[in-house]
């Protein structure tokens, strides 16, 4: 084979592109098996109570319609893990849009109209599905998502807060998100010959397998789950979600293939969002901006079917020295839906707030907000004690602040006009955590020179095909041409969720391990190597469960400029840098890609992505894409992207950090402070729509 | 517990007069279907003729995803019923290479890495064809400066321009920069 090796790092083309350019790729609803039936949930119509009846004459009778399956003859499932996927089990309603019947017809229009048709009543009790930061229901939880404790002290916060010569005291208010990747929802499934076969669109396919294997109470080996190709998911995908139950449920009971997707209305209730938080940031400061005392409290909501917290307040642990430290969840169950992962959940949202009181604590102290960040660096992790295995936080800062031309600034608010236009800069630090899961992979070499790969991976868009590749290659001393990557189905050697920036570098340590011990056993060969070729597994699982001595995390800073119309109140973001010091990139190209989607993100959570509760209703009001507004192209500058080489030896064989979620956190607050520099105002919730910054403006 | 069928409806298709038979000249090939009045040509495309290249985001106009070309002008498919669109000729992201040779916008799509989980960009390179078209047929957009001369010439295109008209086309992974400068390097 006539390709040269190439340094990890090359900007390899991504290998699904061509398919992805041309419509030959097929995502989970685009598999049809003949005789497929077409299923469409119907979602509860009142936030709280019970289904009293389900009256189903008049849907069955539609033609077209085959079954409606509903509480009272749905197939009985094992209680799940995450009872988010016991759907049609009970007559029990914990929020609007839960599933109460599902049809299943000849037809996508015969489905949606059998859907309309299904009649049901509810008994209903009063709801509450409205976050306050005193709501009376908020308690203590013993942990927040990730695993993190729910609350840490160290030393005497009061005591050095009342102390401290400047003091910040601020609280900053998030109403949820929505993740609403492209490609809705859907799974695809067939029981045949006794094995059940889902096509699913999911961040993890592994771990998709197992849950169908428990709450069907059928065998792991007679179930694949095959995520070929995946639309986005930035976390709603990361956990099984119902469609991919009910599709297999369905499968089982008609004997029939059976394709389900999630209306794109039906997201918010079905597939996870952002939780809203309210947090309270307390700074204590000496007036050279030291900072004494650090209090990050947040009080935020999850359903009544299970707990889940956003970890705000972690961030606070990790970024300044803070001899005095509170961070504190409390979380009140409200009838909402389950909130879930959200890119960088806990870093985006809990960066917003603290990021914005840095931005006040620099304003009170008259310093320079980059000056600020640099004069709070700790020695080692505030929280653990821990050093940090590389922190890079200041040359992303400097080499930010240089590049963006942050100094030419004149530091007092509204002193830059052009036109109708109020302009300004803001600064933002951003970290995630370093975070490893164990894997497994096979490497496979044969007579002819070429390598096969096998891992269970999923690419939900960051390329992870190409870079396994180039991974593989890179320790077997071979063109990442001549290596063949089989990922995307639970028949693989099992893979991590591709979630938490860690796929790269979990399969990739497997895959790495794999091809290694494979280059290692290839050495023995002299002549050609038998037909059957020569193969290595390599399982991470142990090495995943040791604990490093190292606090692990990415570092990164957020520069924007944004134009404020003082006329209307609109926010334009003008230009936007981010600069990271994320260990070492494997592809600069697919990298590149993906700091700039996170910033793009990032983008929406700062101007235009706001979703409320309405507490008549008692759902979220904004969920589809035309009241939900994700940014649009219209809408992003020319966003700059660049990073440090950080060399790290403590992290793995590639000495990579992940990439996924670090550019939404902080491009919020670097927005927000941008405004507060163009306008004045300190506002102090999102998004910064034009009805919020107008009632400030001269 | 022994699941129970709630019962069956008939397995029969809509009836007749429920269903009207049409032709939609997709990528050069005339193709003749029978479909339910309520079939829309995304579904058309997507269920009825295995073309599911084009992508259902929202169903709704709301995303741009399902974006092909009707009779040469960009359209949401999902907003359209097939059974009004007898005759129509429509280009699919299927429809646009020559061969194994990539369509300009494509390759420029793929070198410039304007994608990441690819979903919305059939929609996006069928978008930008389109839009192509209207720009050298003179279409303004919100952006084009005000002018005497109505209708404008072609318009010339900026990152401006490609930004305002691709507006209709959104991308959850954020790909917006590549997208326009993939589409700069293919605008004349
Ligand atoms: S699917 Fe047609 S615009 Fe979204
Ligand atoms: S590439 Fe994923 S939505 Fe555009």
């Amino acid at each position: 084979m006539s390709h040269a090796p190439q340094p990890l790092g090359a900007p390899v083309v991504r290998r699904e592109g061509r398919e992805k350019v041309t419509g030959a790729a097929r995502y989970a609803a685009e598999h049809a098996p003949p005789g497929c039936l077409y299923g469409w949930i119907v979602p509860a119509a009142v936030p709280k109570g019970r289904v009293t009846a389900v009256r189903t004459a008049e849907a069955l009778a539609l033609p077209g319609v085959h079954t409606v399956l509903t509480p009272d003859n749905a197939p009985r499932l094992e209680e799940p893990d995450d009872p988010v996927l016991a759907v049609l089990q009970n007559d029990r309603v914990p929020h609007r849009g839960w599933p109460v019947a599902l049809v299943l017809a000849e037809s996508l229009e015969a489905a949606r109209e059998g859907a309309d048709a299904v009649e049901v009543e509810y008994g209903t009790t009063d709801h509450d599905v409205v976050l306050t930061g005193d709501h009376p229901g908020l308690y203590t939880p013993e942990k927040a998502n990730g695993g993190y404790p729910a609350v840490r002290e160290r030393g005497d916060f009061d005591g050095a807060f009342a102390a401290a010569p400047v003091h910040i005291d601020a609280t900053y208010t998030l109403g949820g998100l929505h993740n609403h990747p492209m490609e809705p929802h859907a799974s695809t499934a067939v029981w045949a010959d006794g094995h059940l076969t889902v096509h699913d669109s999911s961040q993890g396919s592994t771990v998709v397998c197992e849950s169908l294997a428990q709450i069907l109470g059928i065998d792991r080996d007679r179930i694949t789950v095959v995520s070929e190709h995946v639309g986005g998911g930035f976390g709603s995908k990361g956990t099984p979600r119902p469609q991919a139950v009910l599709a297999a449920m369905a499968t089982r009971h008609t004997g029939r293939p059976v394709q389900l997707s999630v209306p794109r209305r039906f997201m918010p209730a079905l597939v996870g969002h952002r939780a809203p938080t309210v947090q309270r940031v307390r700074i204590g400061a000496d007036r050279d901006g030291v900072i004494s005392a650090l209090a990050h409290e947040i009080a935020t909501h999850t359903s009544t079917v299970k707990e889940f917290v956003e970890q705000a307040a972690v961030p606070a642990r990790v970024m300044y020295s803070s001899p005095h430290s509170r961070t504190v969840h409390r979380v009140v169950p409200l009838d909402v839906p389950s909130p879930s992962w959200m890119r960088a959940p806990g870093e985006a949202s809990g960066m917003y707030a603290l990021e914005s009181a840095m931005d006040e604590l620099a304003c009170a102290l008259g310093l320079d907000p980059v000056e600020l960040r640099l004069r709070n660096e700790p020695a080692d992790e505030p929280d653990s004690g821990r050093p940090f295995s590389s922190r890079n936080l200041t040359a992303c800062l400097d080499e930010g602040a240089r590049r963006f031309g942050w100094y030419d600034r004149d530091p007092a608010p509204a002193s830059r006009q052009e036109g109708p236009w109020l302009l300004g800069t803001g600064v933002a630090s951003a970290t995630y955590p370093v975070l490893l899961s164990p894997s497994a992979a096979r490497a496979h070499a044969a007579p002819d020179g070429s390598y096969r790969i096998g891992v269970n991976a999923t690419d939900i868009g960051t390329g992870a095909r190409t870079v396994l590749a180039q991974i593989a290659a890179s320790a077997l001393g071979t063109a990442q041409e001549n290596v063949r990557i089989d990922i995307g189905s639970s028949d693989l050697p099992r893979g991590s969720v591709a979630g938490g920036s860690s796929g790269t570098a979990s399969w990739g340590t497997a895959v790495h391990r794999a091809a290694t011990a494979l280059a290692g056993r290839l050495a023995a060969y002299d002549g050609p190597l038998p037909a059957e070729g020569v193969t290595a597994t390599a399982d991470t699982t142990q090495e995943a469960a040791q604990k490093s001595p190292y606090a692990r995390h990415a570092f990164g800073a957020h520069f924007a400029e944004v134009a404020v119309d003082s006329v209307t109140g609109e926010v334009r973001v003008r230009r936007l840098l981010g600069v990271y010091a994320a260990g070492r990139v494997l592809n600069s190209r697919t990298a590149r890609s993906q700091f700039l989607g996170g910033m793009v993100m990032g983008i929406g959570m700062a101007l235009t992505e706001g979703s409320t509760m309405d507490p008549a209703y008692g759902d979220f009001t904004e969920r589809d894409l035309a009241s939900y507004h994700v940014p649009s192209c219209a809408d992003v500058p020319d966003v700059q992207v660049h990073w440090i080489d950080e060399e790290d030896p403590h992290l793995n064989p590639m000495g990579s950090k992940g990439l996924g979620e670090i550019g939404i956190v902080g491009t919020a607050a670097a927005i927000g402070n941008a405004v507060r520099h163009a306008t004045g105002a300190r506002l102090r919730s999102l998004p910064l729509t034009p009805d919020k910054v107008l009632p400030y403006l001269p | 517990m022994d699941p129970t069928p709630a019962g069956r409806g008939t397995a029969a298709p809509a009836p007749a007069d429920d269903r009207s038979t049409l032709t939609l000249h997709v990528n050069g090939t005339a193709r003749t279907l029978t479909l339910d009045h309520r079939t829309t040509v995304l579904d058309a495309l997507r269920q009825h003729l295995g073309l599911t290249g084009v992508k259902k985001g929202c169903d709704h106009g709301q995303c741009g995803a399902c974006t092909v070309l009707v009779d040469g002008r960009r359209a949401n498919s999902c907003l359209l019923l097939a059974v009004a669109h007898d005759g129509a000729r429509v280009t699919t992201v299927e429809g646009l290479a020559d061969g194994d040779r990539l369509h300009p916008l494509q390759a420029a799509f793929l070198e410039r890495d304007a994608l990441q989980c690819g979903y919305c960009t059939p929609g996006q390179i069928c978008s930008a064809a389109g839009m192509l078209d209207e720009a050298a047929a003179g279409f303004p957009s919100h952006v084009t400066p005000p002018t005497a001369d109505v209708p404008v010439g072609p318009a010339p295109l900026g990152a401006d321009e490609i930004r305002e008209r691709m507006s209709g086309n959104l991308c959850r992974c954020g790909a917006y920069p590549h997208i326009v400068r993939a589409i700069e390097d293919v605008a004349p």
